[in-house]
Parts: structure tokens; sequence; C-alpha cells
């Protein structure tokens, strides 16, 4: 254990957290600069690294900086941000299989969408309004409609399953009565796709994602305390309720901001926590090695959606692939070691 | 997780009926399956009169009346009473062998291994006759959920929370694949995305009569095993106390469940939630008594299918809503109004 102090802020972090999350950082590093590098004009190493330094000109700077950088920039943003979305969740409702789309954020947000492309036929800025619009209303409905006496975990999951089912039967009939061209390109942005991000979708997301991040972190210590328990965490002087509440708003806009930008990336909020738990080795959920976790999963699926597949597919298509397959990889070790 | 080792003792265990008042229900459900089943061979884009479907049935004779009962309503009638019977009997296997009362076929990757074979069949060999790709669907469905089965067993024998996630990470990976699938195979994504809506319509009855004899098999496993069943339902211990063989009842449930909901699978297409209601509502009238619960599903699934199905013909009038998206309409706010009672414990 590695504690700082300073006069008001006492950090304390774990050896192997903090050892787990710097490998990470320097895998990232270098998966960055090969995504950068990567593409029909191939670039070196020295190139990018002294591109990103300020040097270099011309056309070499601008297929860097403003074509490829947006793209692995919101690859890493927006994966660390799902990561911590899931992080929050699965703590919060004590379960691993839970993420956002346990209250219906996924199939709403698809909802929304699916409504703006087949019916509106809106415009992208449209899209994301509808998206998120969607998302948020099925959240609160999810969470109105377990509300009794509080919320219960367990009863919070039941109606998110009931309504997305609800909503999932919606979504398949909206694609049914589509036609052809339209349902895949629908189909295109629901499987969650980091094509056409620009600069100013990756500032605006990641300024309040950066926000929503520091929130997440402020909250951590409470969220830790919640896991043993209400009543236990309560003695302690968390005030439960409104932390609980604080901490499902927090997740579910991170999902949100992410969702807006790129359509949504399934799997990441549900793999990446279970995977860092695993690799720091921690007790329970912990928001660091989820984030780096996420980021990883992200930009690595990004890279062989576009780079190693036959034709350049969604990313969302390959983190379910990835993680679904890896999260199969640990149970199945772990079940042997265990027994 | 420990909401997924809960006991399925119902909220009206402690009230159980009496085996006579069982069987006045049983009849009840009957009778209310048979009226169904009668207005799903009446009920249309025309209304057609008893007496015509009597002559329809018992005296045939040329006549637009005659021809879309026989054609039409009859087979689609019969498809969702099959249907209807295996899914409610594989969701109450389910929901007794894993003792997870959120547990339904689609989490052992039966949807996710049926739909992946049909796409494969579909997208890659260019198979357009149902007759045809049924079968994959059938083998799809089987061969994940030994997959499943496989990668959530331990050298204990099978935990519920591991299967469970192992049917999150095969579903996962298989739903990824056939996405990729879809989206570059145009073709096979227009198919498809008609296939994952669930349909009990447009489907010939020679799509049927092949299955049926798996099915007989799966029913008469499930009903040898239901004793057994009982017993597990107060722990592992306490049955192997009562001289159950833990490991051969588990097997021959999930050969009875997967080749029921394999089989539903391919005949109409993933249909979700009336695997996972049917049983919850069962379990509340008779209380927790396999045999039963397992009777009662037979006749309470088919009659939630016919009635999804008939509702889908009516809102939409002329047009038709597929039963697979209807059913979560049907079921969902039963599954809430439930969960939302002071005392869920049945859940």
């Amino acid at each position: 254990m590695l504690v700082v102090r300073r006069r008001r802020i006492a950090l304390r972090l774990e050896w192997r957290s903090v050892v787990v999350c710097t490998l990470l950082a320097v895998v990232l590093a270098a998966l960055a600069v090969l995504a950068l590098m990567a593409g029909s004009y191939e670039l070196s190493p020295g190139q990018v690294v002294s591109t990103l330094l300020g040097g270099e000109s011309g056309i070499v700077r601008e297929i860097v900086l403003h074509w490829r950088l947006p793209r692995v920039a919101a690859a890493l943003v927006f994966g660390a941000a799902l990561g911590v979305s899931g992080a929050v969740f699965q703590s919060l409702l004590r379960n691993p299989l839970a993420d956002p789309g346990v209250i219906g954020f996924a199939q709403g947000s698809y909802t929304g969408a699916l409504i703006v492309i087949l019916v509106v036929n809106g415009s992208y800025t449209q899209l994301a309004g509808g998206a998120l619009l969607g998302g948020m209303a099925t959240a609160v409905a999810v969470y109105a409609l377990a509300y009794r006496h509080g919320v219960q975990g367990f009863r919070l999951i039941v109606v998110g399953i009931g309504v997305s089912a609800m909503l999932g039967s919606v979504n398949t009939w909206l694609m049914l009565r589509a036609d052809l061209d339209q349902a895949m390109a629908a189909a295109a942005w629901g499987a969650g796709s980091l094509n056409g991000v620009s600069w100013d979708q990756v500032v605006g997301g990641g300024a309040c994602i950066a926000v929503l991040l520091l929130l997440a972190a402020l909250l951590s210590r409470a969220m830790r305390q919640m896991e043993l328990g209400d009543d236990a965490a309560s003695s302690q002087g968390v005030r439960v309720s409104p932390t609980r509440l604080a901490l499902v708003v927090v997740g579910v806009a991170l999902t949100a901001a992410v969702t807006a930008a790129s359509g949504p990336i399934v799997f990441v909020s549900l793999v990446a926590p279970q995977i860092g738990r695993r690799l720091a080795r921690t007790a329970g959920i912990t928001l660091a090695p989820a984030a780096f976790v996420g980021a990883l999963l992200c930009l690595g699926a990004d890279y062989l959606a576009q780079h190693v597949a036959p034709t350049p597919l969604p990313v969302g298509i390959i983190t379910v692939m990835l993680g679904g397959g890896y999260l199969g990889y640990l149970l199945f070790t772990e079940a042997r070691r265990r027994l | 997780m420990t909401t997924l080792t809960r006991r399925p003792v119902g909220p009206g265990a402690a009230t159980a009926p009496g085996p006579r008042r069982r069987l006045i229900g049983l009849v009840a459900a009957l009778v209310l399956l048979a009226a169904l089943l009668m207005l799903s061979v009446m009920i249309g884009s025309t209304a057609i009169a008893p007496s015509v479907v009597w002559d329809a049935l018992f005296h045939p004779s040329p006549g637009l009346d005659q021809y879309a009962i026989r054609d039409f309503r009859l087979p689609r009638t019969i498809v969702a009473l099959v249907v209807g019977v295996a899914l409610g009997l594989s969701g109450a296997l389910i929901q007794a062998i894993t003792r997870n009362p959120l547990a339904d076929a689609g989490i052992l990757g039966v949807h996710a291994g049926a739909s992946f074979a049909v796409t494969l069949a579909v997208g890659l060999l260019g198979i357009r006759d149902i007759q045809a790709y049924q079968w994959f669907a059938f083998a799809g469905a089987l061969i994940v959920t030994l997959m499943v089965l496989t990668l959530g067993s331990t050298r204990q024998g099978r935990s519920p929370v591991v299967v469970v996630l192992a049917g999150v990470c095969v579903t996962a990976v298989l739903g990824g694949a056939r996405e990729a699938l879809q989206l570059t195979n145009a073709e096979a994504f227009d198919a498809m995305r008609s296939w994952n809506a669930g349909s009990v319509t447009g489907r010939p009855l020679e799509v049927v009569w092949p299955i049926l004899p798996f099915f007989a098999v799966a029913l008469v496993l499930a009903f040898a095993v239901s004793g057994s069943l009982n017993a597990m339902a107060l722990g592992d211990e306490l049955a192997v106390a009562q001289g159950v063989r833990l490991g051969r009842t588990r097997v021959l449930s999930v050969i009875a469940l997967t080749l029921l909901a394999g089989g539903a699978t391919a005949i109409a297409g993933p249909i979700a939630f009336v695997g996972l209601m049917v049983p919850h509502v069962a379990r509340w009238i008779v209380g927790p008594h396999q045999s039963w619960i397992f009777a009662y599903s037979m006749l309470l699934a088919p009659s939630l299918l016919l009635t999804s199905d008939i509702l889908g013909r009516l809102v939409l009038r002329p047009g038709e809503v597929p039963v697979g998206i209807v059913t979560a309409f049907v079921g969902a706010p039963v599954l809430i109004a439930l969960v939302r009672r002071k005392e869920a414990s049945g859940l």
C-alpha cells in the first residue's frame, strides 16, 4: 500500500494497481503509435513521434493530426469512459454482469437513433440527440419503475430486463419496416463505430468525460464502502441514497457521452472492470484499472477492425468478440484453478 | 450474485392448493387454450364464423374462407401450439436446474447458436428454404448449448453462475461474428432481420413434423426427472440425502431442455420471454411442485403465444406484427408488476 498525504488529501494506492496501470499506459502509447502509423499511407514510428512533438510538416502532419489522431484519441477516451461506467455499475449492483445496459440505456439509445434514422431521416447531430434522449428517458423510466421505498439492486435488474426486452421488440419492428439500405446503415450505427469521428466530437465528448471521470474518482471511496452493504456504509457516514443516485447518473452519463459520438460500443463496460480486477488482483472493482483496460480494448479493437479484418468493420463488433472471448478464457482458467 | 442461487419457492408456497384444486385449475387452463385455438383460427384479416371453421375442418369444400383456414390459419395455429408447449416446458426445466428465476434458454446460447448457424446457411451457403435451414438452426442451438455447458462446468459439477457467464461470453462472440457477416452481406442481413423477429406464420407444417419426435423424447425425460428436481430445489446436499443422482438428473434435464428450446427456435425463430414468464405464473398458481409446474407451463405458454399472435394480427390491421415482437410487450409488464409486488420472493 502506497499512501500519499498532503494537507487535506490522502491518496491510498495499491502497489500492484500502480504497476499494472503504468504497464497498461506504456502498452497504450505503443499501440497508439502503431495505430497512427497504419493506413493506406504508411508512416514510420519516427515520423509519427516527431509529428506529435511538433516536428514534420505538410502531408505527414495533416495525416497524423487531422486524419488519424482524432480516431485514436476517441478510442482512448471513449474506452476509458466505458470502462469506468461499467465499473461503477458493477460495484453498485454487486453483480459482475451489470453495465448501463442493465437499466436499458443501450436499447433505449438504439431506439432513439433508429427513430431518427428511419422515421425522421435526420442529420448526424439529430442522431446523437435522439440516441441521448432515448437512452436517458429509458434509464429514468427503469429507475422510476424499480423505485419502491428505495431502489434495490435485484429489482432494478429485473425491471431493466423487462423494459429492454420491450424496446428490443420495438427496434426489431422498426428494422423490419425500413428499406434495406437504411436498415443496414442503422445496424452499422447500432454496432458502434468510430468512422467519421472528428476533433469536434473528441474535444466535446472528451471534456464531458473528463468532468465525469473526476466525479467518479471523488465518489469512488463511498462506492467501495457501499460494496460492504448499505448499513455498513451508512454507519461509516456515507449518505447511501444520494450517493447511489449520483453514481447511477455518472455511470449513465459516461456511456451516454460515448454513445452520442460513436454509437453503442458494447461489451467494453461489461468486460473491462472484470479484466482490470483480475490483472490488478484487487478485492473489489476499482476504477483506474478498468479505465486503462477499457481504453486498451477500444483502441486494440479499432485497430483490428480497421487494419486486420478483411473489410473494415464497426469497432463494436470486434469489442464484443475480443471481450467475450477473453472473459470466456478467464472463466475457463479460473474454474480450473479454483477447483 | 446471490440472486442466482435463490430457491424457486413461489410466493404461493405456504398456501399451495391441494391436488383437487390444481386439477380444476389444469382443466381451466385447458379450456382457455382450446378457446384460444378456436379464436386463432377465426380471427384474422377477415373474421370467419365458427360454423365455417367447423365445416373447413370436418367437411372440406372449396371456398375462399375454407382455403384461408386450411392453408394459413390452421398451420400457424398448430405451429404456435407446438412451439408454445416446447418453450413453456424448456423454461420450467432451465429454471428448475439452474435454480435461477431469471434463466431462460437464451442464456445458454440457444438463440445465439441458432441465429449464427442460420446466418451461415443464408449468407455463405445461399440456402433460402426454411425447411433446409431449420436443421442449421437446430444443430447450431444444440452445439452451442453443449459448448456453454462444457465451458461452464468445473470439476465439482456446474455452478449456475459460471454457466450463466459462459453463456454471456459465447453469445457475445457468436453475436459479433454474426453481425460482421450480416453487415458485409446484404442478402443475409435482409433474411435475418425477419428471421430474428420470431414468427409462426409462413411456415409449412412440414417444418413442424420432423421436430416432433425430439419433443416427444424431451417430454418423457422432463416428467421422468421432475421428482428429482423437486428434491434438488431444497439444495444439492438434501437431494443427495434423499437418493437423487444429481449428475444424471442434470444431464437428462439439459438434454430435454436443449431439444425443446432448440426445436422451437428452429421452427419459429427466437421468441423471447415466453419461457421466462410462464413458469413464474405456473409456480405462482401451483406452488413448488415440478410436475404440476411443467403441466401448467405446457398449457399456459401456448396460450400466451396464441394471445400474442392474435393481438399481432389485430393491432395493425390489415398488416401483422410478428409474434416474437408482441410477446415481450405482453410479458414484460407482467414481469415488472411481479417484481414490484411487496413479497417478490418467487423472483
